[in-house]
């Protein structure tokens, strides 16, 4: 038996899906449990079990993947915390980065930083850019602090030393310190949450780690406990933001790191797609009820980045939330769900969210007091979402409220139709993610030209063909299991660690043997966390971000593997030169080149999936017409079919305008598109027409 | 409004997100610290008659509508009749551009086959410009570096090899600045690019019927957002340090059925040393305090600019004329936008927030061996940090933070790996912000050295130490700035001077001004604000 279950904890769902020893996969969804929240994933592990004649001994793994540190964050739910600095830079979590992150708003509000100043404690100690000591540890002001911490209750520290990734000394001195007085306090050093350069982000994130350490820890500890009283003695594995697996103790140490792993499994979900495919270069898309998530896969591999943002306050404004700097798998997302609210602004102009009707009272056609029309008004207005066939249970659509929001909110401030305004909708929602998609590709030096699509989540489908007209795109798959992607996402992860750490250096004064030391130590960082998981045969990738000396911002050169000789100079300016290239177009002769910050990822060696060939329609199946469904080829309602896709099979074919409706999703199809399913069930779309098609597609 | 005009509004969502897509290029390549912190650039697509149909959303309200001026002047000097395709234009010049010669702005037109339907523009702060070198202590606009005329980088395709070589033999850091310059260009080249693209996948001839359409629809929400301003005449003063003398702002606002003229009349007269403000950079936080106050929501353009004009006699020292010296015009730039929105603040008291620090405290300066005879490189830093800003209606001032300008800070670690300097302190400074019914944002303390046998030569240009941000409708005033040495010895907090090896600056910046009467704080306030150390 090789069953295996992933279990993806949302803010309001909790998806369970397990994968049966033929290697097929069955789902279920949940309500995520907030009081005691390892109920509801127990209740699901055990409800799928049963449902599959699983019985929990005969589970060989369960990976988990869960927003509670996230919302932890998001909604301050986490301990009592105080921050031990060094003097003189007690308020760097809330100055910030002494900018607006919306330039015309004079009534704007700043994040409140993760620990108030009340609770931020500075001890003289200071170090150089160099590590070198330029004022000692003072050990007795760093025993009055801990009297005062010890006197004041706090649940968890956090301590964060100016250039501490250069030297953790200072930071586990006062380590020691502190746990000889207090044995249970749950302290976290910024060496070792986050060895990179900034003390802002550095600073924040492990403001963050300590201050949902005590909450994930007990959580993770307990829920393992549980598993294990329900006979389930498999090994329990979390999913982190980088998209890889560790185990209860990393993730118990480290909980910053499980921020964002559920978009990660996405990610992972889609990238495994990809390589089944043979899809090099994906663009991956994930909508759900609030938001819109685009992603990068190149290669089979999701892009990553070093630090990202939580939190957002404001309408998902860059700066408006808290940065967290530990690898992460990078996406952009937007204000544009099923749930996002349109209105019309004082220019006259249709605008989409960021405010959404949530599941509660949700969308007007919901008919649950939902006044507001959204994202999935408009596509009930447009025919593309049937009252009779909408997953949801316990929600029966009404087009009439539907429309009736629409045409009050938006068509008539606008002078203009019902049917008029929903196309609005449709076409400004979909227009926000493609120029989301764009604006992401040019950040990381892409053309998303010859880019496949993969799209996943409740709303996606719903749009993805749209958006692939729109970008020019020729492929577009929709795999099955769309809804708990994520989940399924959590399976096909490897176990693997990035280890990071800031190390500045020069082309021109290369220090090899100092560069070799580091990447030894992230390796060796990387690999006991990995071994923590899993014997198996591990690769390392190792990288590093550079720059030309006067910019801010880096682009990462791959490392070959091995030790740096004194030829590691000159070899790495010219990665530095052609991935420079790569990414502006043009490099620039006779600068100086440096060297920011250093990574080693190290993970287990995943089997490739068995490649997938492309199965061409073998029988074109007509839909029978059902009803009159909005067409954005010809921009008119045509009559459309309506298929049920479990009803296709492999090597069926269907000309759009057609909607194939599943119990998660719906698939649309405008006049131009062919869908084929594949072996594996997913749906390849593509534009059947001729580029004169084209263009009438693109308006 | 008919499902064409929803085509209008996407094509011009499209347009903004191709200039996003310009800018972050843009941000991401450039060499000079106040891009890439500072967001000092723009990009902006034009019409054929030069008129700008829509603008990126970066960082600093200086480009506002320098950049929509900017456009007009290239078509004038070139002359209609020698734009080609394949042309690249540019210039420094403060009075046709952003208003001095560190924003360099390149304008690219564009061709639909033979027909001319629009330009590409995009300026950025470049590293260096020759002469002097960054400060205001040139004393014509000669001595502040290299003045390229309105003139051709590129003809139909074909580089200027002689600019080239001009420039090259003519600014410090030739490789950034050139490479800052073909980025520009890149840039520009880019927006054309996708703006084809998108003139054949819409099936549009070209831009007029959008720009039509954008106009109109931004004409009537400014008109709609100024109604509500009781039309008259509004007038404000505010004295600022100035550099070698205090400055008195002075304007007197009009607000018609039109629009809104700031007029500049009664302002001290122009300094000797390059503070002094090209009138269309004084227009550009001019406007921005109004849009802010007045409609956020609205883009930038030639409609959304329109209604907002300046006036003032010349000699004064926001009109600044050839040759007087500009280069850092954004210190008293900045007070303008406290200065209008001071005025406008008896038509909308329940609007406009107290004065700010205003001017950024930049930590400018050249480290140097201590010793002479060593033969330690020269490294020049740059840093930014912001004040306290005013008090709102309704809400605290920002302590730390920058208003107008849309700066950020730089980190302490990243500064101290590539200069050999040590941030001993940057900390907020507590009782800093004026007390009010909503208190102003506090300021900071920075304590600053050279380290590793290095001194400082400091360019200090300090303001608010004499004259601190005012409070507003019975709000205090915020803390004035201080600078002194830490062993008590003084430090002007203007002009050039020596920070020893041994020694370090101390900076205390001004916090914002508060805003209403203190006696109406709540008690849930006071206590938040002692128990976190914000006031003792």
């Amino acid at each position: 038996m090789a069953v295996r279950i992933g279990a993806d904890v949302g803010g309001t769902f909790t998806d369970v899906v397990i994968e049966l020893d033929d290697g097929s996969f069955e789902s279920t969804k949940v309500l995520t449990t907030h009081g005691g929240p390892e109920e509801g994933i127990l209740l699901g592990i055990e409800r799928i079990a049963t449902e599959h004649g699983v019985a929990m001994a005969d589970v060989e793994q369960i990976i988990h993947g869960t927003t509670l540190a996230t919302n932890a964050l998001i909604e301050r739910r986490g301990a009592k915390t105080a921050l031990v600095t060094t003097e003189g830079f007690r308020d760097v979590i809330e100055t910030r980065t002494e900018g607006r992150f919306e330039q015309y708003d004079l009534n704007i509000v700043l994040p409140t930083p993760l620990i108030e100043r009340k609770d931020r404690f500075t001890i003289p100690e200071r170090l150089n850019a160099r590590g070198e000591v330029l004022v000692p540890f003072d050990t007795a002001a760093a025993a009055k602090v801990i009297d005062q911490i010890a006197e004041r209750g706090y649940e968890a520290v956090a301590v964060g030393f100016m250039h501490s990734y250069r030297n953790a000394d200072h930071e586990r001195q006062f380590r020691t310190m502190l746990l000889e007085r207090l044995p249970d306090m749950r302290v976290s050093i910024s060496a070792e949450v986050s060895p990179q350069m900034r003390e802002f982000e550095r600073f924040n994130t492990v403001c963050a780690n300590a201050y949902v350490q005590p909450l994930m820890a007990n959580y993770l500890f307990k829920l393992a406990e549980e598993l294990r009283d329900r006979g389930a003695d498999c090994p329990l594995y979390l999913i982190h933001s980088g998209g890889g697996l560790v185990s209860v103790e990393t993730a118990a140490a480290f909980p910053v790191r499980l921020v964002e792993s559920g978009p990660a499994g996405g990610a992972i979900f889609a990238a495994d797609l990809a390589a089944k495919y043979g899809r090099e270069r994906v663009l991956s898309y994930d909508m759900g009820g609030t938001t819109a998530k685009i992603a990068i896969i190149e290669d089979y591999t999701p892009e990553t980045a070093k630090t990202f943002e939580v939190a957002r306050t404001t309408r998902f404004k860059k700066g408006s939330g808290m940065p967290i700097s530990i690898p992460v798998i990078e996406m952009i997302e937007i204000g544009a769900g099923g749930g996002s609210i349109a209105s019309v602004d004082t220019l006259g102009q249709i605008r989409i969210g960021p405010h959404s009707a949530g599941s509660e009272p949700g969308p007007a056609a919901y008919d649950r007091g939902g006044l507001d029309p959204t994202v999935t008004d408009a596509n009930v207005a447009l025919g593309r979402l049937d009252p009779s066939t909408f997953g949801a249970k316990d929600i029966t659509l009404s087009p009439p409220k539907a429309a009736e929001a629409i045409t009050r909110a938006v068509g008539e401030p606008l002078k203009m139709d019902g049917h008029t305004a929903a196309v609005g909708i449709a076409e400004v929602v979909d227009e926000n993610m493609t120029n989301a998609a764009r604006v992401h590709a040019v950040e990381n030096g892409k053309d998303l030209a010859g880019f496949s699509m993969i799209a996943f989540g409740g709303g996606a489908p719903l749009h993805a063909s749209r958006l692939m007209d729109k970008l020019g795109l020729d492929e577009l798959f929709v795999p099955t299991g769309a809804g708990v992607g994520s989940a399924i996402g959590f399976l096909r992860a490897p176990f693997a660690y990035e280890a990071v750490r800031s190390f500045y250096t020069r082309i021109e004064d290369f220090d090899v043997a100092a560069v070799n030391d580091v990447l030894a130590d992230l390796t060796q960082e990387a690999e006991t966390f990995v071994r923590q998981g899993t014997d198996a045969e591990l690769i390392v990738e190792r990288q590093v971000s550079m720059r030309y000396k006067g910019q801010g911002w880096e682009i990462p050169v791959k490392l070959p593997a091995g030790d740096f000789d004194e030829f590691a100079a000159e070899s790495l300016g010219a990665s530095f030169t052609k991935a420079y290239e790569e990414f502006f177009g043009r490099a620039i002769d006779d600068l100086t080149i440096e060297t920011v910050s250093w990574a080693v990822r190290v993970a287990s060696v995943q089997e490739r999936p068995d490649q997938l060939e492309l199965t061409a329609a073998q029988n074109m199946i007509s839909a029978p017409s059902a009803r009159p469904i909005f067409d954005p080829v010809t921009q008119t309602m045509v009559d459309s079919g309506v298929l049920d896709r479990e009803s296709m099979s492999p090597g069926d074919g269907v000309e759009g305008p057609v909607v194939i409706v599943e119990s998660q999703t719906t698939t649309v199809l405008g006049s131009h598109h062919v869908a084929v399913m594949q072996s594996d069930g997913t749906l390849l779309v593509t534009r059947g027409g001729t580029s004169d098609n084209m263009k009438g597609a693109l308006l | 409004m008919s499902a064409k005009e929803v085509h209008y509004q996407i094509m011009w969502n499209r347009l903004i997100s191709v200039l996003e897509e310009q800018a972050v290029t843009l941000v991401r390549t450039a060499f000079s610290t106040s891009v890439r912190e500072a967001g000092d650039l723009s990009a902006g697509v034009f019409d054929r008659q030069g008129r700008m149909v829509a603008q990126a959303v970066t960082g600093t309200p200086g480009h506002v509508n320098t950049m929509a001026a900017a456009v007009p002047h290239f078509i004038n000097d070139i002359g209609p009749e020698r734009i080609y395709p394949g042309d690249v234009y540019l210039t420094n010049d403060p009075w046709k551009g952003t208003g001095h010669l560190h924003d360099i702005t390149v304008c690219t037109p564009v061709f639909v086959g033979e027909d001319h339907i629009g330009f590409f523009a995009s300026t950025a702060h470049v590293v260096d410009v020759g002469g002097r070198g960054y400060g205001p202590d040139g004393t014509e606009v000669y001595e502040e570096g290299i003045r390229i005329p309105i003139m051709k980088w590129a003809e139909r395709g074909e580089l200027n090899h002689d600019l080239i070589n001009i420039l090259r033999n003519n600014v410090r850091e030739q490789d950034q600045v050139l490479g800052d310059i073909h980025g520009l260009a890149a840039s520009n080249e880019t927006g054309r690019r996708r703006l084809l693209d998108m003139l054949s996948e819409f099936e549009m001839p070209d831009i007029d019927d959008l720009a039509t359409f954008i106009f109109e629809r931004t004409r009537a929400a400014t008109m709609a957002a100024l109604e509500p301003v009781t039309k008259g005449v509004y007038r404000n003063e505010m004295t600022v340090d100035g550099y070698e003398k205090p400055v008195d702002l002075v304007v007197e606002l009009t607000v018609t059925d039109e629009g809104m003229n700031a007029d500049f009349t009664g302002t001290s007269p122009l300094s000797n040393f390059g503070i002094n403000v090209p009138i269309v950079y004084a227009q550009a936080y001019f406007t921005y305090g109004m849009l802010v106050a007045l409609a956020p929501e609205l883009p930038n353009n030639y409609a959304s600019l329109l209604p907002f004009t300046v006036s003032a006699p010349e000699g004064v020292i926001l009109n600044a004329q050839e040759p007087d010296p500009v280069s850092v015009r954004h210190v008293l730039g900045h007070f303008v936008t406290d200065l209008c929105l001071g005025a406008i603040a008896q038509a909308l008291p329940e609007v406009v927030p107290a004065e700010g620090a205003g001017a950024l405290w930049n930590f400018q300066a050249s480290a140097r061996a201590a010793d002479p005879e060593s033969l330690l490189a020269p490294v020049e830093m740059l840093m930014f940090n912001s004040g306290g800003t005013g008090a709102r209606p309704t809400l605290d001032g920002l302590t730390a933070t920058a208003f107008p300008s849309g700066v950020m800070t730089m980190s302490v670690e990243a500064t101290e790996q590539v200069g050999p300097i040590i941030i001993w302190r940057k900390e907020i400074r507590e009782n800093s912000g004026g007390d009010g019914q909503f208190r102003g944002g506090l300021g900071q303390i920075i304590e600053v050295g050279p380290t590793d046998g290095y001194q400082f030569e400091f360019s200090a240009m300090f303001d608010r130490v004499d004259n601190p941000a005012r409070g507003r409708s019975g709000g205090k005033d915020g803390a004035a700035g201080k600078v002194y040495l830490d062993d008590g010895s003084e430090f002007s907090p203007k002009g050039k001077q020596i920070v020893p090896a041994d020694r370090r600056l101390i900076l205390e910046l001004p916090g914002g001004g508060g805003f209403g009467d203190p006696a109406d704080r709540s008690d849930e306030a006071r206590a938040h604000d002692e128990a976190q150390g914000y006031v003792s």
